[in-house]
C-alpha cells in the first residue's frame, strides 16, 4: 500500500499549475512509498487510481483558500460537479464508495493561487505557497509525521 | 429568419433571469430571460464566455510545438486539439499522405478519445436527466440516486472511460501532455504487447456499448412525444464524411445539409473552409455565430457533432453501429433524427462505433509498424480539421520562414453550435417556462437543453471555490428581486 500525491491543473494557466508543480516537486525527492499523479481536472476513472492507495493528498490550487495553502479532510458527497467533467474531492471520492472501494485516509491540500491566465508564468506570490506546500508534503509524508498521527 | 426570442422588442418593465454559471458543462456560460409580469418569457440567451485568448498563446511559437501545447487550450478534449493541429501542421511540412502506421495510431488515438468522451457524458452527466426527468428534485438528480438505481450504470462508465484513457495513453506516450501525434506522423508505433493489453478488453467495451445503445433507446421509447418535441428546431447540419459517404470522424470532406435535408455541399475540401463558413459577432455575446455564406446569417447556421453526423452520414462502416444508426432513423417516424435530446442517442451509436473501429484497428499489424513520418515541401498555411467528440474543430495555421506560427484561428465544435443551442433554449422557454413562474427544476429543463449537445466552454481552470449555481431574478433597471443558490453540495437556498 502506497501513499498517493493526486494534483491537477492546467500547467500554461498560471497559478493553475500549482497542483501539477507540486507533484514535480515531491515526485523529484524519490521519497519511498509515495506515488505522484498529475491530470488537468479530477476524473471519475481516478477512482480507480485512488483504489488501491492506503493515503491520498489531493492538491489543487485555490482562488479561495488563505496563503499559503489550506489543509482540509474531504468526505465522499454527492455535489453537483459529479456530473461534471471536472469533479470535486468530495465527488471523487464519492464516486469511490459507488464503486464499493475502501475510502483511504485523504486529504485536501489547496494552495492559494491569484491569476488563471492562459499563456502566464506562476505569479510570485504563488511561487511562495508553494515552496510552503511543498515544505508541507515533505513532513506530511515523513515517517515521523505518520508515527505522530497514528500516537495521536 | 431571426427568432423573436433573440431580441425582445421592449425590455422595459421585464425581470431579468440570469443561470449563470450552467453546472454539468465546462467552463462559464450563463442563459439570462426576460420575463413579463404575467411570467411569459420575452427574451432568451445562453452567452458563452468564450476565451479567445488561443491565438496569442500559439502565436510566436514553432509550429513542431504546437500539437503539444494547443492541449493546454482545453483539460475536457485535449486529444481532439492534438490531432487537429497535427493534421494542419502535415500540410506545413509537406507530409501530403502519411504512412499506414501513422494515420492507424492517430486513428486509433482519436476513437479512444471519442470513446471515453461519450461514455463519460452519457453515464455520468446526462443519464440523470434521461432517468430521473427534466423536472425531477436536485437532489434526485446525483450520483447517490444514480448508483442506488443503478450501480452497474455506474460502475461501467468509470470502467469505460477508464479504457478509452488507456487507448490514449499508449498511443499518445503519456496520460496526459501527450507527444504522439507530430507534424507528418506519429513518433512511435503500438507493440504487440501493448495491442494485446488493449485487446483483452475491447470486445466487453463492445457489449458495454451495445447496451448503453439499448438503454438509451429504451428510455426514448418510454417517452417518445417528448423526448421528440423537446427543444426541437430545424436547422442545416455539418460534418465530415469520407469519400463513399460513410462516417469518419477523423478525415474526410464536409457535407453541409440544409434544414430539408437537402445536400449543399458534398466532401467539400476543408482546407478551404472559409468558401464555404464565415462567422458573425453579436452585442450580447462573446462567442461567434458562424453560418453558411451561401444562405446567410438568418438561415445558414447549422448544428455540428454526433446527431449532426449520425444524420448526414451515408452509413456507419462497422456493423453494429450501423444497425443502430437505422433504428436510430427509424424511430418514431425518422422524429428523433430532428431532436435535441436524439444527441444523447446518437452519441451512443457513435460510441459503439469507436469501440468496433478500436477492435479492427487493435488487430492491424500496422499500427506495428516502424514506417512512423513523413516530410515533403514545406508550406506557409495549413487547416486540420478533425471530428472531435462535440463536432466539427478546425485548426488553421500560417508559419513563417522561421518555422514561427504567426497566425492561428481555431472554430471549436461549441461555437459551431451556438446558435443551434440558443434555438433550443429557446424552444424550451416557450415549451415549459412559458406563463410559470420559475422554479430550479424548471430551470434545469434549460440546462439540460444545453447538456444534450455536451458543450465543452472549458476554460481547464476549475480551482476550487466556484459556486455551481446561482438564479437571480432581477427588474429591468436592474434592481435584485430574488436569489437561488445552489452550493457546492447541492444545497438550495433562497
Amino acid at each position: 500500500m502506497h501513499t498517493l500525491i493526486l494534483a491537477w491543473g492546467n500547467p500554461s494557466r498560471g497559478d493553475d499549475a500549482l497542483g501539477p508543480l507540486l507533484a514535480e516537486a515531491i515526485a523529484a525527492l524519490n521519497l519511498p512509498g509515495v506515488v505522484c499523479l498529475t491530470d488537468f481536472q479530477l476524473q471519475i476513472e481516478h477512482a480507480l487510481d485512488v483504489r488501491d492507495c492506503q493515503r491520498l493528498l489531493l492538491v489543487d490550487a485555490s482562488a479561495s483558500a488563505a496563503p499559503p495553502f489550506e489543509i482540509s479532510r474531504p468526505q465522499p458527497a454527492a455535489d453537483p460537479s459529479l456530473f461534471s467533467h471536472a469533479m470535486s474531492p468530495a465527488a471523487l471520492l464519492q464516486v469511490c464508495a459507488d464503486l464499493g472501494h475502501p475510502l483511504p485516509e485523504t486529504w485536501l491540500l489547496a494552495i492559494r493561487g491569484e491569476q488563471f491566465v492562459l499563456g502566464e508564468p506562476l505569479s510570485l506570490s504563488a511561487q511562495k505557497h508553494l515552496a510552503a506546500a511543498v515544505d508541507w508534503v515533505r513532513d506530511w509524508t515523513s515517517p515521523h509525521h505518520i508515527t505522530k498521527r497514528v500516537l495521536t | 429568419m431571426t427568432d423573436p426570442l433573440e431580441t425582445t422588442a421592449d425590455p422595459s418593465g421585464l425581470r431579468r433571469v440570469a443561470i449563470d454559471p450552467l453546472t454539468r458543462v465546462e467552463g462559464h456560460g450563463k442563459v439570462t430571460l426576460l420575463i413579463n409580469a404575467d411570467n411569459r418569457v420575452q427574451q432568451a440567451r445562453l452567452h458563452i464566455v468564450e476565451f479567445r485568448g488561443f491565438e496569442k498563446f500559439i502565436q510566436g511559437r514553432p509550429f513542431w510545438e504546437v500539437p503539444v501545447m494547443v492541449q493546454r487550450l482545453c483539460g475536457i478534449c485535449p486529444v481532439s486539439h492534438h490531432l487537429a493541429a497535427s493534421k494542419a501542421l502535415d500540410t506545413i511540412v509537406g507530409a501530403t499522405r502519411l504512412t499506414p502506421t501513422a494515420d492507424k495510431l492517430r486513428r486509433l488515438m482519436h476513437y479512444g478519445q471519442i470513446f471515453q468522451s461519450h461514455a463519460l457524458h452519457f453515464f455520468h452527466l446526462a443519464s440523470p436527466d434521461l432517468l430521473f426527468g427534466f423536472g425531477a428534485d436536485a437532489a434526485q438528480r446525483n450520483v447517490v440516486a444514480l448508483a442506488k438505481a443503478d450501480p452497474e450504470t455506474v460502475r461501467r462508465g468509470v470502467l469505460m472511460r477508464k479504457f478509452g484513457q488507456e487507448v490514449i495513453r499508449l498511443t499518445a506516450g503519456k496520460r496526459i501532455h501527450g507527444t504522439g501525434s507530430i507534424p507528418g506522423g506519429v513518433n512511435k508505433s503500438l507493440s504487440r504487447n501493448e495491442r494485446a493489453y488493449l485487446r483483452q478488453d475491447i470486445y466487453t467495451m463492445i457489449a458495454w456499448s451495445r447496451d448503453a445503445v439499448a438503454m438509451v433507446r429504451d428510455l426514448f421509447a418510454a417517452r417518445a412525444d417528448e423526448f421528440a418535441e423537446f427543444g426541437r428546431f430545424e436547422s442545416g447540419s455539418m460534418s465530415l464524411v469520407a469519400a463513399d459517404g460513410g462516417l469518419d470522424l477523423y478525415d474526410g470532406g464536409l457535407r453541409i445539409r440544409a434544414a430539408s435535408g437537402e445536400i449543399l455541399f458534398d466532401h467539400a475540401d476543408y482546407r478551404c473552409y472559409w468558401d464555404y463558413i464565415t462567422e458573425e459577432t453579436k452585442p450580447w455575446s462573446y462567442m461567434k455565430f458562424p453560418y453558411l455564406r451561401s444562405l446567410g446569417p438568418d438561415a445558414g447556421w447549422y448544428r455540428v457533432g454526433p446527431l449532426a453526423r449520425i444524420g448526414n452520414c451515408d452509413f456507419i462502416p462497422t456493423p453494429l453501429a450501423e444497425i443502430k444508426r437505422r433504428e436510430f432513423l427509424a424511430f418514431a417516424e425518422g422524429r428523433m433524427a430532428g431532436a435535441t435530446l436524439g444527441y444523447h442517442w446518437a452519441r451512443m451509436i457513435e460510441m459503439l462505433h469507436a469501440a468496433e473501429r478500436i477492435k479492427e484497428l487493435l488487430h492491424d499489424d500496422d499500427l506495428s509498424g516502424n514506417d512512423l513520418s513523413v516530410s515533403g515541401e514545406r508550406q506557409g498555411r495549413g487547416v486540420g480539421v478533425i471530428e472531435a467528440p462535440r463536432g466539427t474543430l478546425i485548426h488553421h495555421y500560417r508559419v513563417d520562414e522561421n518555422d514561427q506560427v504567426i497566425r492561428a484561428n481555431l472554430i471549436v465544435s461549441t461555437t459551431h453550435n451556438n446558435q443551434a443551442m440558443n434555438a433550443a433554449i429557446r424552444q424550451v422557454a416557450r415549451q415549459y417556462l412559458d406563463g410559470h413562474e420559475l422554479t430550479e427544476p424548471l430551470l434545469n429543463h434549460i440546462e439540460v437543453a444545453i447538456r444534450a449537445f455536451d458543450p465543452c466552454l472549458s476554460c481547464a481552470t476549475h480551482a476550487l471555490g466556484q459556486m455551481p449555481l446561482e438564479i437571480e431574478l432581477a427588474d429591468a433597471s436592474g434592481r435584485l428581486l430574488d436569489r437561488l443558490t445552489r452550493d457546492s453540495e447541492g444545497r438550495c437556498t433562497r
